[in-house]
């Protein structure tokens, strides 16, 4: 059993008490909200005649569903708009703060959060979304929940959970120039499998963690669930702190000081157990990209589509299907698969760093004839300081479209789908079969400068070369 | 047609199964994303499976006659994997599942059928396997879940089956619907909400 870890302190801070079948009632500190996972939460607290407990402590957006070229109302999607005109109207009946469309604060449950400053470190983060694990990039314990726990917290600003156990991911060195956060948690999720995480907390930590962003840090944990890891997190230190200072919600004067001291007290012990250790090389990482479709099958840009046949007995199977569904052929090198959509967006890679990146590769160069290239920015905020920064204009000159923010086509629920077998690059977190709003639509997972190097060459392509050429211009 | 959803204890389930083959099923196939978008239950039933049922053109196991009525649903490795949705139980509940056996399941997956009142038990490889020729073999036979005995039987061969001690309880017990319980601790709530810095000003 775990002791002395930022995860143990934090649920001991949270646990009401423990419940006759074995799990703890623990309380939580933040309830995000979105469309699509809370209207039967709020139809079943009517049902039960119930009021919503802490409505300060839930806040509410909305994402998934929105247009992302037209958003004016109603939406052009009449379940659309009743989903969002449904949560609008649960949020002002509860007394529930809503950032909605047109309030320069709307964006990505996972994006718009963070960085309002409503998430901080030594939090319990849960959300109707299983990416909320996102959220412990800042020291926090965040973690999906279903509808029904919806309800629970809405009704008790608890639920009833299990203790996870600690897993902690040590990873030595640095990325090299042209490999990012993203590479890194491909590449972890592709070493432990996509349940090796199954009952299990992921702790990242050492050097290569220490030395992300908070943007890039989130990527890391926005993916833990990924892994099977229902929560991930990174100890809170000066990055963390920093990132915090000055945004909306975050402690002002005194407080703010009395809170860094709170934040510094929960980071795991340097004598703290974990259940488990594993340590890895961050310098030898290489651009990932997956070819199959689970988040586990990913191999970097050298190497070659796996033969099923030799992979271990247990991944033969899903992998055949992969080959199959994906139309990639074993041992055929992934560098140089034509693709026909690319997408940046996401709250895995939405966020201003990302775009950045990304306009890097595609400054001064055009997206390949016949390729549909789209960013979706992560949040209102994110699109404003983007474009205050000149990076709209770099990707529109280039060829890619520029949208408004949401969800989009990481999971295909507003009008951005793919069409038939298109396959496309993307920086979203999922790859499933017809995830990307096509049933029988294929996606490729990669780093926003990847996607980008994709789009430029219409093909895959090892974003460290564009980097290179960069150098000689 | 009125459905009944589980209620109260969970103690027996009786019917026939179907079988879903294949493991990392994950929630997605379950119920393929642009289904999600309702702000009621109701019509996900029909869509479980949309995709796959789809491609096998009347030949998926939740399309064929003879699995019309069946109750049990017997799976493999990590089902349903993928997001925390609740859509996913919810769309299996309402096609008519009220018990799931396989290898192992998805966590969240695991806990949102809890709350819905739906075992997910669980068996070796070996035993999934020998379960799953079993029922395809002949589809009409009727099958007895007895949670205390962790078992399922079809009166020849018998099955032991596994369930962690937590969820077992709460079956048992009636007790799955967490809220109620959840709302019997409202002073010791309040008591953590007064220990909790970032509730009280970092004081
Ligand atoms: S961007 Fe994708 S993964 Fe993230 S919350 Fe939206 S749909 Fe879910």
């Amino acid at each position: 059993m775990s002791s002395g870890t930022l995860y143990d302190k934090v649920w001991n801070f949270h646990q009401v008490k423990e419940l006759p079948g074995g799990s703890t009632q623990l309380f939580v500190g933040l309830h995000l909200i979105h469309e699509v996972t809370s209207p039967q939460a709020f139809s079943a607290l009517n049902e039960k005649n119930l009021e919503v407990k802490f409505p300060e402590l839930t806040v509410a957006t909305v994402d998934h569903i929105v247009p992302t070229v037209n958003q004016q109302r109603p939406f052009s999607d009449p379940l659309a708009e009743e989903m969002l005109a449904t949560l609008e109207k649960n949020c002002k009946t509860h007394g529930i703060k809503f950032h909605g469309i047109g309030s320069n604060s709307q964006g990505v449950v996972h994006v718009m959060a963070p960085e309002l400053g409503l998430t901080q470190p030594g939090m319990t983060v849960a959300c109707g979304d299983s990416h909320t694990s996102t959220h412990g990039a800042f020291g926090a314990i965040a973690f999906g929940i279903g509808t029904s726990q919806v309800r629970d917290v809405l009704a008790s600003q608890s639920l009833a959970m299990k203790k996870l156990k600690v897993r902690r991911i040590w990873v030595d060195g640095s990325l090299q120039k042209g490999v990012y956060a993203k590479d890194l948690i491909l590449h972890i999720i592709r070493l432990l499998g996509v349940k090796g995480g199954v009952g299990f907390a992921y702790e990242f930590a050492g050097p290569a963690i220490e030395k992300l962003s908070m943007e890039g840090r989130m990527t890391i944990c926005n993916m833990a669930i990924e892994g099977g890891a229902r929560c991930g997190y990174i100890n809170p230190d000066e990055t963390t702190f920093k990132y915090l200072k000055g945004k909306e919600y975050s402690p002002k004067g005194q407080e703010w000081d009395n809170a860094i001291k709170w934040w510094k007290s929960l980071v795991s012990d340097s004598e703290a157990k974990f259940d488990d250790e594993i340590q890895l090389d961050g310098s030898s990482i290489e651009p990932t990209v997956t070819w199959g479709i689970t988040p586990g099958q990913g191999i970097s840009i050298k190497e070659k589509v796996p033969n099923p046949e030799e992979l271990p007995k247990n991944e033969q199977q899903i992998a055949k299907d992969a080959c199959k569904y994906m139309n990639l052929e074993a041992d055929q090198p992934i560098e140089g698969t034509s693709i026909d959509v690319c997408f940046i967006g996401s709250c895995t890679n939405g966020r201003l760093s990302d775009l950045q990146e990304a306009s890097k590769i595609v400054a001064g160069r055009k997206v390949s004839a016949g390729i549909r290239a789209f960013v979706v920015p992560g949040s209102q905020k994110v699109a404003k300081e983007a474009k205050r920064k000149g990076i709209d204009k770099i990707f529109l000159t280039a060829g890619f479209e520029w949208r408004e923010p949401g969800c989009s086509m990481c999971l295909a629920m507003n009008p951005d789908k793919l069409e038939g077998r298109q396959i496309s690059a993307s920086s979203s977190n999922r790859n499933f079969k017809g995830r990307q709003g096509s049933a029988n639509g294929r996606t490729l997972l990669m780093s926003p400068a990847m996607v980008a190097a994709a789009a430029i060459n219409g093909k895959l392509t090892d974003v460290r070369k564009l980097l290179q050429e960069e150098n000689y211009k | 047609m009125t459905q009944t959803f589980p209620k109260g204890e969970i103690k027996a389930i009786s019917g026939r199964s179907l079988v879903i083959k294949g493991n990392d099923i994950d929630t997605d196939r379950i119920i393929p994303a642009r289904f999600l978008k309702c702000v009621s239950f109701s019509a996900l039933g029909e869509q479980v499976f949309a995709d796959d049922r789809k491609e096998l053109n009347g030949n998926h196991p939740f399309d064929l006659d003879q699995n019309k009525g069946s109750n049990i649903l017997v799976v493999n490795d990590n089902f349903g994997c993928g997001s925390s949705r609740e859509h996913a139980p919810q769309a299996l509940m309402r096609w008519g599942i009220r018990l799931i056996i396989g290898e192992s399941f998805a966590e969240i997956f695991f806990g949102n059928c809890l709350a819905l009142g739906i075992p997910c038990m669980t068996s070796s490889k070996q035993e999934i396997t020998k379960l799953q020729n079993l029922v395809n073999g002949n589809p009409n036979q009727i099958w007895d879940f007895n949670l205390e005995e962790l078992s399922i039987s079809n009166q020849k061969e018998s099955f032991v089956l596994d369930l962690e001690g937590g969820a077992f309880k709460m079956l048992y017990s009636g007790k799955w619907d967490a809220t109620s319980q959840l709302l019997d601790a409202e002073e010791k709530i309040n008591n953590t909400v007064k220990n909790l810095p970032y509730l009280n000003n970092f004081k």
